[in-house]
């Protein structure tokens, strides 16, 4: 059944009227032609359709627009201001951290997402943050370089290695 | 996924006022991640969905006036796992729910929502179960002498069957309680992960074990999970380390009687003997690293 919704994308408010079932990834694509957020597994599992709904990361695939309504969301269309792209997106294009591209957006909004909790993640702590970021290219060692670059942290980890106590890489 | 229509109350008062109009036809809805799955999937048909972002009030996490830790059904599983009153109080719980799929995941789904799911493979209720935690399920007054309010279910009770749980009609989860941990005890959870880090547990076993000054085990409680149609209480072994000294022969022998109180599923992650031999396996790691940070 069609609602009237009202959400704010990338700083701009958007009425629509939208079917309940409407899923925020289908919403933002062909509703508002905003294609850079990608779908990718349709399950939450993949990553790639990762957006921010009022700051927290969020799989737009599984997220209904409609429960959403009144949200404030960012994409990846969102994160350049002025010309100039965020930090971690200048970061992905200088450390090649893409390959075919289509997981790209969901890792630069999950890294952006990292970076507003955690300015100054170790290399632990992103990796145990992008673990729920695919990429079917499996270039990992790129994407992982270009976050810790777009941190500033640098690519020594001995300091944090056992901090780990469960979900990450090293189980 | 088959069309249906949403619902955004603004109180707990109209929230069930929808349940009680839809009954049946009629699925709450928080974080999404198990529900709108099941959705698309067409294992869920409701023709009307409660979605409860909006109620005030369950978004919190608060001490207990004896020292635990109240936690609101709407908070996301990753403000628990980063919640330093809970990882102060009661570390397993922190722990627990850090282990549930990945950040993103986390930062969705809701306290509440995963107890609702009922799914036995989930990592938190083995935790919260070893932990004495329960969930308080709220209803509205039904006219005959009822004035609605608070049944308070340990989250032990409340998974019956195989993604069934004990919310009844009209009732939603609106918190989760757990006592603070025993003096001198210890607390564990494991959880088998052999193919990927955001998978769900071939097993999983928690396990929380109080110590006495002499070193025997004054009081055990060893829960696992994903080896059944519920998480698992094991007895059996509970009983075999009690007032026994914590020793690698009692701890042995407790893990030796899991394999007949478990009754796993076979599916991709192992066959059954197989989940039956690691669900021995995790509970004694368990009950060994409890033991060993139990302070006595």
């Amino acid at each position: 059944m069609a609602q009237r919704i009202s959400l704010s994308v990338n700083g701009v408010s958007h009425e629509r009227e939208t079917p309940a079932r409407r899923l925020l990834v289908d919403f933002l694509r062909y509703d508002l032609g905003l294609t850079g957020t990608k779908e990718g597994c349709s399950v939450g599992v993949c990553g790639a359709c990762t957006v921010l709904v009022d700051g927290e990361m969020t799989a737009s695939c599984i997220t209904l627009a409609a429960a959403v309504d009144g949200s404030e969301i960012t994409t990846i269309e969102g994160l350049a201001q002025d010309g100039r792209l965020h930090p971690v997106q200048q970061a992905f294009i200088d450390y090649g951290g893409f390959q075919c591209g289509i997981c790209t957006p969901g890792q630069v909004m999950a890294a952006k997402a990292l970076l507003e909790v955690n300015p100054h993640p170790t290399e632990a702590e992103i990796r145990d943050w992008m673990m729920g970021n695919l990429c079917r290219c499996t270039g990992y060692y790129k994407i992982l370089e270009s976050v810790v670059k777009a941190v500033g942290a640098g690519l020594d980890s001995g300091s944090d290695s056992g901090s780990d106590s469960g979900a990450g890489a090293s189980q | 996924m088959i069309d249906f229509q949403l619902h955004l109350p603004n109180s707990l008062e109209d929230a069930f006022a929808l349940l009680e109009q839809y009954g049946d036809d009629a699925r709450l809805l928080s974080g999404g991640t198990a529900l709108i799955l099941q959705m698309k999937q067409r294992f869920a048909q409701p023709g009307h969905v409660i979605g409860l972002r909006r109620l005030p009030g369950l978004g919190d996490i608060g001490e207990t006036a004896d020292g635990g830790v109240r936690i609101g059904a709407l908070c996301s599983q990753r403000r628990v796992e980063t919640s330093p009153l809970v990882a102060g109080r009661l570390p397993l719980v922190a722990q627990a729910y850090r282990q549930v799929a990945t950040p993103r995941i986390r930062s969705m789904a809701t306290v509440g929502g995963g107890l609702a799911h009922g799914d036995p493979n989930q990592d938190p209720p083995p935790a919260l179960i070893a932990l004495g935690a329960a969930a308080i399920l709220s209803s509205a007054p039904d006219g005959n002498g009822n004035n609605g309010g608070q049944r308070i279910l340990p989250v032990e009770e409340l998974f019956l069957d195989y993604f069934d749980t004990d919310v009844r009609p009209g009732e939603i989860i609106t918190g989760l309680v757990i006592p603070p941990a025993p003096a001198g005890s210890g607390a564990a959870y494991l959880k088998f992960l052999p193919r990927t880090a955001d998978d769900y547990a071939t097993v999983s076993a928690a396990a929380v074990i109080t110590r006495d000054a002499d070193g025997h085990c004054r009081e055990a409680r060893l829960v696992l999970g994903s080896v059944g149609l519920t998480p698992i209480r094991a007895t059996a072994a509970e009983d075999l380390l009690r007032g026994q000294p914590l020793t690698d022969a009692t701890i042995r022998a407790a893990a030796a009687t899991v394999p007949a109180a478990v009754d796993p599923l076979e599916d991709h992650r192992g066959s059954v003997d197989y989940k039956r031999e690691m669900a021995q396996v995790f509970a004694r790691r368990a009950i060994e690293q409890a033991a060993g940070s139990a302070a006595g």
